[in-house]
């Protein structure tokens, strides 16, 4: 059996298994060894993967399967992975093996939070795996949907107002999105005979027709950049986060809103470069904006869950950014950010839900000292925020250095000032980061209350330490992502470069 | 003329059996024993269904008149599918006392609706199509009455037939200045003479009038709420699925046929009404708070959607109608089943009396989530195909624009879909909708329609069967 389609069944299987149990135990340790498998899988896959490259393998996707679905419309259901997939898998399986733990005390109707949980990730990992445009944009749908009764039922604060919010602006989103992807199907013959395609990579061999393309490419583009927080787009993401429980702002700020980066360069730039070219300066501007509004958004929250939402505007602003770039530094500055972004945010939301089921509130000036009570919580977010702030050895060095190496490449006036701009974000995030550390952990104990509490689990453990190595294996190590990435870079820098 | 020309008709004449041997038993049956004509008269239709299933002979009988094809077929027998459905889930509302008289009365006015509609869909003539649809209209005028007792049902049967009747005499009024221009009313004759005169015009624009009041589309959709709220559950969902599935259909097939060459035109009036239909239903539906009333909006935008398909003109765009209308068979019977049962057992059927559902009645609550994703279009339920395949057959014709406002209202409508989750599994409620076990026959009906709503849409055989009867220009 190919190895791609576990990644779908396992999670059915999971979902099998936790209809079966009867009381919350059960069910969250069907959903940890469900989850655990799929991060075994996921290594296993990142092993053949090497080995396959090794072996002198160099096709552009492998452990393609591809079933014929709907015949007279030629939808498939294909799948292939390269090695952006690839670390985007490895990067979902390893945040949702994380969300099991941290979601370890749910007790009202855990049942229902572990399978939507799991169908969200489902969706996920079929998004990342899907060659075909018909089922990547049905996984999309299917990883959004979930959204809207996680945080309904299991959130907090504004919960009802967040969840639809949130979930309508997705499906508008994803409806602008579909409009791009007819246009990309109806030109996908130049012959003329009506034989269209969803099959992305037999697209990328044609060149869609430039009317075509500077009509379609802003609704593809939007459509996923909606998802990856794209300014003026984003205001779903800082409610949104903050109402969602802790797993599923980890999953949505990690994974999912990564979802909108790939589709980015998978489908909008890939499959229409030449308006990718056109255009650019336009989403330049926009994400720009991102970077830096997200960044000085991020300062006058009080809220800890406000603080990273708007955090991760502003990093998921600056992969869309790089991507934008067009080179090859920065593209791959691109992916090593949605990867590490995708860790340490899951981090930091992880940290933020631990550290608010013990004192029950979220806003800095509340709380104080938390060093001295909860060690083990405080050392990590520390980790946490230097790894956001770009602290060299960990992931977030890596991935920014890169980004502003490859953006500042461009020789032009236009590239280099927004560069300059959203370099400043990184000064910004340091004074946010910084800020949050040193009235939180460090000031003075402000409340008697939290004196008593207690530290970390063993569960809260397996979750932050997993999260922790994973961030801490990028920053050392960057040479193993990027070597998974560069090769697979190829064909869209090709494809980009051709114009 | 033989018995194997006869045979051709065998949907109408097994139909027109059926209800005679209702009628028969009903005579025969003692009174304390009427309930025993509802598994009597389930099982026999269920064999009518069945038979429909057995391969049949396609032809054109009295010179032109009646006609079937294979798709005709199909069609006929997803209605099949759809009564039997209904009729399982209005068993338990029959069962009880205030219904014991009634009970063959439901099944022979219902079923002779359905004889209208076959016959209507089989029309060749635009004669037997008239004669079918008023066969169709007229019961259904009884069946919306049918709790004479409760002021709303009368007036909703008195409602629908004064607009049934309105748009009866504007259609009758536009095909005789077809005849009067064309000279014929036999579909193929009619296609071959049809020269876009003023008058012919005039008459088409009266014939898509007369249409729009059948399928209820935007600004010809005012007595849906009404009469859909104050029927009968059962009766409303075999008027917002049988009744407008078959008139959508053959409204798209004299379109298809009759009107080709007037493509231009009825692609522009399409166009209008889709948008009007579409948006306009959908932000009555927000308001809702009558799950009926709630269900007949959104009944309308779904006939919005339902003209991208047409709008295609082709070969896809009748499959995806045809497909649309069989997956919104069972999710919006699912959804009309789950009313049905609620209102059955408890008499509630606002949405606020669904809060916090979840707690009490799980796997209600699950149905009608399943069902109004499937309603909404979202994977990876049946819903999501049918509309995606409609949108693909507007996209084909270059409607980017008209595809993008029919995706928003799709995201509209998720709003007021969620309303209903949230209600059910979100809100907050101290006196929930008490825990009942339904009767088998509502769960059966359940159990049917949610294997529908899960199957249909990975089931390519059923598209691609589908579109290999279907026929564009």
């Amino acid at each position: 059996m190919n190895i791609l389609a576990l990644f779908i069944i396992i999670p059915i299987l999971t979902i099998i298994g936790i209809l079966s149990t009867k009381d919350h135990r059960g069910t969250r340790i069907v959903s940890a060894i469900g989850m655990g498998l799929q991060l075994i899988t996921s290594v296993v896959l990142i092993i053949m993967f090497y080995a396959e490259r090794n072996a002198g393998n160099h096709a552009d996707m492998l452990f393609m399967v591809d079933y014929m679905w709907f015949e007279s419309l030629n939808i498939h259901y294909l799948v292939g992975v390269d090695g952006i997939s690839v670390a985007m898998i490895a990067l979902t399986s390893v945040v949702t093996f994380a969300g099991v733990f941290a979601s370890w005390e749910v007790k009202d109707l855990p049942r229902e939070f572990f399978i939507s949980l799991i169908v969200l990730a489902t969706g996920v990992f079929g998004f990342f795996i899907s060659l075909d445009l018909f089922t990547m944009f049905l996984f999309y749908e299917v990883a959004v949907i979930p959204m809207y009764l996680l945080i309904g039922l299991w959130g907090s604060g504004p919960k009802e107002y967040s969840a639809m919010k949130l979930t309508l602006m997705l499906m508008g989103g994803s409806a602008i999105l579909l409009v791009g992807l007819f246009g990309i199907y109806f030109n996908s013959d130049p012959s003329g005979a009506s034989h269209y395609t969803f099959n992305i990579m037999e697209i990328s061999k044609i060149t869609i027709p430039m009317e075509a393309q500077r009509f379609f490419f802003p609704f593809t583009f939007i459509g996923f950049g909606i998802l990856g927080a794209l300014f003026p787009f984003h205001t779903w993401s800082p409610d949104g986060h903050a109402s969602a429980p802790t797993a599923v702002s980890m999953l949505h700020a990690g994974v999912l809103m990564k979802l909108g980066g790939y589709g980015c360069f998978r489908v909008a730039m890939f499959l229409m470069p030449g308006a990718a070219h056109e255009l650019a300066w336009i989403f330049i501007i926009l994400t720009a904006t991102s970077v830096v509004y997200g960044a000085f958004g991020a300062i006058w929250q009080k809220d800890l869950k406000y603080i990273n939402a708007y955090s991760s505007v502003s990093h998921c602003g600056l992969v869309l950014f790089a991507l934008l770039m067009m080179n090859e530094t920065a593209m791959d500055g691109a992916i090593i950010q949605m990867i590490s972004h995708g860790l340490m945010t899951a981090l930091f939301f992880a940290l933020i839900g631990m550290i608010y089921g013990r004192t029950h509130t979220r806003m800095i000036n509340e709380m104080g000292g938390l060093m001295k009570i909860m060690p083990f919580l405080a050392v990590c977010y520390v980790i946490a925020g230097l790894a956001s702030l770009g602290l060299p050895g960990l992931s977030g060095f890596v991935a920014e250095m890169t980004i502003f190496v490859g953006a500042f490449q461009h020789p032009d006036t236009f590239h280099r000032v927004v560069t300059i701009l959203a370099c400043s974000s990184i000064v910004v995030t340091a004074v946010y980061i910084l800020r949050v550390v040193g009235v939180l952990l460090f000031g003075p104990i402000r409340n008697d209350e939290f004196l008593k509490l207690t530290d970390a689990k063993w569960f809260e453990k397996v979750s932050t330490v997993t999260l922790i190595l994973a961030v801490a294996f990028i920053g050392i190590v960057p040479i193993w992502l990027s070597d998974l990435i560069r090769l697979s870079l190829k064909p869209i820098l090709d494809q980009l470069s051709s114009f | 003329m033989n018995l194997n020309q006869f045979l051709i008709m065998r949907h109408e004449l097994l139909l027109i059996g059926v209800v005679l041997l209702v009628l028969i038993a009903e005579l025969f049956i003692k009174s304390e024993k009427k309930h025993f004509m509802i598994p009597f008269a389930i099982v026999l239709f269920l064999l009518y269904t069945i038979v429909g299933f057995l391969p049949a002979k396609t032809g054109v009988l009295f010179g032109g008149m009646y006609q079937t094809s294979e798709l005709v077929i199909l069609f006929k027998n997803i209605l099949n599918v759809a009564v039997f459905i209904i009729l399982l889930q209005s068993a338990s509302w029959l069962r009880k006392d205030i219904n014991h008289e009634r009970i063959s009365e439901f099944y022979i006015i219902l079923l002779s609706s359905l004889i209208g509609m076959n016959f209507m869909i089989s029309a060749g003539d635009f004669l037997m199509f008239y004669l079918g649809l008023e066969t169709a209209t007229i019961p259904l005028t009884a069946l919306a009455a049918f709790d004479k007792y409760k002021n709303k049902s009368a007036e909703a049967g008195i409602k629908f037939i004064l607009s049934s009747a309105l748009s009866s005499g504007i259609l009758l009024f536009g095909l005789s200045i077809l005849y009067g221009t064309t000279g014929s009313i036999y579909f193929t004759e009619v296609a071959e003479k049809l020269v876009a005169s003023p008058l012919l015009v005039l008459g088409f624009i009266f014939f898509v009038s007369g249409m729009s009041f059948k399928i209820s589309l935007v600004p010809f959709h005012f007595w849906t709420a009404d009469v859909y709220e104050g029927a009968p559950v059962n009766v409303t969902s075999f008027l917002s699925v049988v009744s407008k599935g078959a008139a959508a259909f053959i409204f798209m097939v004299i379109l298809f046929t009759v009107f080709k060459s007037l493509s231009n035109m009825w692609g522009d009036v399409l166009y209008l009404l889709s948008i009007l239909t579409m948006t306009i239903g959908n932000l009555f539906a927000m308001r809702q708070k009558n799950m009926k009333r709630f269900l007949a909006f959104s009944s309308i935008a779904q006939a919005g959607f339902i003209l991208l398909g047409i709008m295609g003109a082709s070969e896809l765009g009748m499959t995806s109608v045809v497909y649309f209308v069989l997956v919104y068979v069972f999710s919006n019977l699912a959804a009309f089943g789950v009313v049905s049962v609620i209102s059955d057992k408890t008499g509630l059927e606002s949405m606020d009396d669904y809060n916090g559902m979840y707690r009490t009645n799980p796997k209600l609550s699950l149905i009608m989530m399943l069902a109004l994703f499937s309603l909404a279009g979202i994977p990876p339920v049946a819903g999501f195909f049918g509309k995606f395949f409609l949108f693909t057959s507007a996209a084909s014709k270059g409607y980017y624009w008209l595809v993008l406002i029919a995706v928003l209202n799709a995201t509209i409508s998720l709003y007021y879909y969620l309303l209903v989750v949230k209600a059910m599994f979100i809100n907050k409620n101290d006196t929930p909708i008490a825990k009942f076990k339904s009767t088998f026959t509502d769960r059966l009906a359940l159990i049917i329609c949610v294997a529908g709503i899960f199957a249909i849409g990975f089931a390519s055989p059923i598209y691609e069967l589908i579109r290999s009867l279907s026929f564009g220009f």
